[in-house]
């Protein structure tokens, strides 16, 4: 079977009042890798979902090989080749690769022969893109291994036309490539039609044939990645041209040492230990990069400074006093943390984003009086930093999980960033999902910190963010700190090296 | 963002009537498969509860112990901690109060019912502290061990009453030594209604200010809200939900200590009647509010006081009013999936 066309023309979609679509035009070749991008809330994966039926199509056609096609139903889809990857994983953790694999298989028999669904598995993987152990379990596997076999259910299940959403967010820079290569390289041989939802334009311009950029919910324009560049993406992908600020990193370097780790050792969920004996020291003024690939203990020593998971060797100090996690050193020593998926790390979802903005200071005039509470004062704080650093809906009182990931990302920010003389910066993926523009701003927040000589510490896993940001990069690998260099002699491919742990001693 | 506020406060109210009339209509149902008209059984419930002031002293009578045991379960409920343990602190309240008053027989009436008052509270507060402690320091469900706990608590009473504390001359009920009559809790006057009433509404009072305008409350709320943001923020997790719980714990030892001092005169097993029980209900329909406490006690209270009318006039049997709390609960625990649904929509359409 070869891979359909699929054609969109003048789709809308409404949310509501919020028109997430306002008349898209798409379409894909029988095999073509086609990239779509757009910032944050332009309409991707809405109408990624729209394509696959989970949303209804309120207006326009979907064609799939020319004919008109009533999209509602993603099992129809299916049924004619449309599979999309999800950003968030579905596979069934506490089940096998190969149970994942067969279960949605349709056709499967109420009483399963895994003896046939083992041959039916081993004669696909004969042509597989990526080789997997077929009996290890979903909760075993990195995030690389999951969307590896995200994809291959795809395939398995029949898939010709297959819709990715930010498929490399999760993965190393080497996994990306893997993953994109072998999709490449199926798209060459003519066997699949791929959509690429990315921010990436460095993705778009080695992989893709075509590119749509959306703007607004609408198709700004669409061209062949052969006749254009990215600042021509980006020009569209944010209409007139915004100017970005930029702050300027003071010149001035080397304070004292303000932030110290020593010999910290921490166990893991699955608990065994996932920090050994880690190190690091961070002084004042300077932003220190953490690189690594996710998994090599960076969320463990996140959630250790911000007392959420305890150590059981080890010590953390600011200006040399031992730091414990709780208020009132926290309050005390200055030390602020901007940990990674902040609704579920460090925002309470039910409660309104000044609540939310409030967490810090809570317990303190002029929110505090002899015990009481100041809701109007909470109120009105929480506007004025809502202000200052954009937040979007600008409202105190609306809860904060009803905010885009961005904007709540925006809210913590203000919270920690927020008046209070900042010692200690622990940032941990600030930007991850983010558009330019909202990783930008943060950015610009976390250089102004430095600038005021707060000593930070940015764990990332986006190497081009650290070359950027960072006056020192260290390397964490199984756990441990395994390579550092200043910025001004930071290369690249041995720090890659590095975080691979191919590097010798 | 008014529509999204008007939305919420909407929710708030349409969802808990419409989970009650959802219920009721069920029961109802369930009446006419018994045989009896469902609107003579609903007149009924409304007669023998809220018809008159005879019967309002009924429902005002029941809804005491259910103020207070409703707080056992709101006020950890502030922190994510659920806690159905209140028969047990009840009861444990209850040997408690009664064993201070037995030990200071001769200290006059205001004293002997403080004394009595702190003892209830105290055992009544340590012990749902056990419960949160094996949650909070050992991973123990919170549930599990405080429902557990209320059978260890039964057992306690009935050894204590039927052995070491045992009246020698109640033979047939068995239970401990009556308290001395300055120990009874009084009236208000001009009823039949004990202070015990007093005690309850108050108790919901500080309650709501607690949990709504302190700063104990606020962090409370967070550490409820979402535990990591609260580590984060450096909040005592521990330390807020051992001070709830023994708040809540306290408040049902003093209904225990109520219905010895005012109703029982001595702890026996009739201590052990269901208001812990019921309680869970009240705390779980006022969506764990004490202000809303207040007003679902009444109702309830006021359908415990109707059982035996139903008993009398339709022949119904007497757990028929179980079987009406047993399916609001269910429906009401169903509705609580609704909330954010319409909310959710005002937001995006505004």
């Amino acid at each position: 079977m070869r891979p359909p066309s699929i054609e969109v023309r003048g789709i809308r979609k409404r949310f509501g009042g919020v028109r997430a679509l306002d008349g898209v035009d798409l379409r894909v070749e029988p095999g073509e890798f086609h990239a779509l991008v757009g910032e944050n809330g332009a309409g991707k994966s809405t109408l990624a979902k729209c394509m696959l039926g989970i949303n209804a199509i309120d207006e326009g056609n979907m064609l799939v090989d020319g004919t008109l096609w009533s999209a509602g139903d993603p099992r129809l889809a299916r049924q004619h080749g449309i599979g999309m990857v999800f950003q968030h994983f579905t596979l069934i953790p506490s089940m096998t690769i190969a149970e994942n694999l067969s279960l949605p298989r349709p056709g499967l028999p109420a009483i399963i022969r895994w003896k046939e669904e083992r041959e039916r598995l081993r004669a696909f993987f004969a042509n597989a893109p990526f080789q997997v152990d077929l009996d290890a379990r979903i909760s075993e596997l990195s995030a690389g291994q999951k969307q590896k076999v995200e994809i291959l259910k795809e395939l398995y299940l029949g898939t010709k036309f297959l819709m990715l959403d930010e498929p490399t967010s999760v993965l190393t820079p080497d996994e990306a490539e893997e993953v994109l290569i072998r999709l490449r390289a199926m798209v060459n041989r003519g066997d699949l039609s791929v959509l690429l939802i990315t921010h990436k334009f460095r993705e778009v311009m080695k992989y893709a044939d075509r590119v749509t950029v959306l703007r607004k919910g609408r198709t700004a324009g669409a061209r062949s990645v052969s006749a254009t560049c990215p600042e021509e993406l980006a020009g569209m992908m944010m209409g007139e041209t915004r100017t970005i600020e930029v702050v300027e990193r003071d010149a001035k370097v080397g304070g004292p040492v303000v932030f110290a780790v020593a010999g910290l050792r921490t166990r893991g969920d699955k608990g065994v230990d996932v920090l050994h004996d880690l190190s690091l020291e961070v002084r004042a003024g300077e932003i220190l990069g953490v690189a690594g690939i996710s998994g090599n203990g960076q969320r463990e020593l996140v959630e250790v400074i911000a007392g959420q998971r305890p150590y059981h060797q080890g010590r953390i100090s600011v200006n040399g006093e031992r730091y414990v996690p709780e208020r009132e050193c926290m309050q005390r020593l200055g030390i602020y943390v901007l940990p990674e998926v902040p609704l579920r790390n460090a925002a309470v979802p039910g409660m309104t984003v000044a609540e939310n903005i409030a967490l810090r200071q809570f317990d303190r005039p002029p929110f505090t009086h002899n015990g009481l509470l100041s809701y109007a004062a909470i109120r009105r704080a929480g506007a004025e930093l809502i202000n200052r650093f954009s937040v979007s809906p600008p409202s105190p009182d609306l809860p904060i999980e009803t905010l885009s990931g961005g904007n709540v990302q925006r809210a913590i920010l203000a919270r920690e960033l927020g008046g209070q003389e900042i010692r200690v910066l622990v940032a941990a993926n600030p930007c991850f999902g983010l558009d330019f523009g909202a990783a930008a701003f943060i950015h610009n927040r976390l250089v102004d910190a430095r600038n005021r000589g707060a000593a930070v510490l940015l764990i990332s896993e986006d190497l081009d963010e650290l070359l950027d940001l960072a006056d020192r990069i260290v390397v964490m690998s199984a756990g441990r700190i395994v390579h550092e260099s200043i910025r001004s002699q930071a290369d690249q491919v041995e720090i890659g090296r590095h975080m691979a742990g191919h590097a010798a001693g | 963002m008014r529509s999204y506020a008007a939305a919420r406060t909407m929710e708030g109210l349409l969802i808990p009537m419409g989970a009650l009339t959802a219920g009721v209509i069920v029961f109802g149902l369930f009446c006419a498969v018994l045989g009896s008209n469902p609107f003579g059984v609903f007149y009924s419930i409304y007669r023998a509860a809220f018809s008159d002031w005879y019967s309002w002293q009924n429902t005002l009578t029941r809804a005491a112990p259910l103020l207070l045991c409703a707080l056992c379960t709101a006020l950890p409920a502030r922190a994510g901690l659920i806690i159905i343990g209140n028969e047990g602190a009840m009861v444990i309240g209850a040997v408690g109060a009664v064993s201070a008053g037995l030990l200071a027989p001769d200290a006059s009436h205001v004293p002997s019912l403080l004394l009595m008052a702190g003892a209830g509270m105290i055992c009544g507060g340590l012990w749902i502290c056990i419960a949160a402690a094996l949650h909070y320091y050992r991973g123990v469900n919170s549930v599990i061990s405080s429902l557990l706990l209320n059978y260890i608590a039964i057992a306690l009473l009935n050894h204590l009453i039927e052995g070491p504390m045992r009246d020698p001359s109640s033979l047939n009920n068995p239970g401990t030594r009556p308290i001395a009559d300055v120990q009874h809790l009084g009236l208000i006057p001009g009823s039949r209604i004990h202070d015990g009433l007093l005690f309850g509404v108050l108790a919901c009072l500080f309650a709501w200010f607690l949990l709504s305008r302190t700063t104990f409350g606020f962090a409370a709320k967070v550490a409820g809200g979402n535990v990591r943001a609260a580590q984060l923020g450096g909040l005592g997790i521990g330390r807020i939900l051992l001070i709830l719980s023994f708040l809540g714990g306290a408040c049902a030892g003093l209904a225990g200590m109520v219905e010895v001092a005012a109703v029982q005169g001595r702890a026996n097993a009739s201590v052990n009647a269901g208001y812990g029980y019921v309680g869970i209900l009240v705390a779980f329909l006022a969506r764990q509010n004490p202000a809303g406490v207040v007003i679902i006690s009444l109702l309830l209270g006021g359908m415990m006081a109707s059982g035996g009318m139903l008993q009398r006039a339709h022949n119904l049997p007497d757990a028929a009013v179980l079987v009406l709390q047993g399916i609001l609960f269910l429906f009401i625990l169903w509705s609580e999936t609704l909330y954010g649904r319409w909310a959710e929509r005002s937001l995006r359409a505004g």
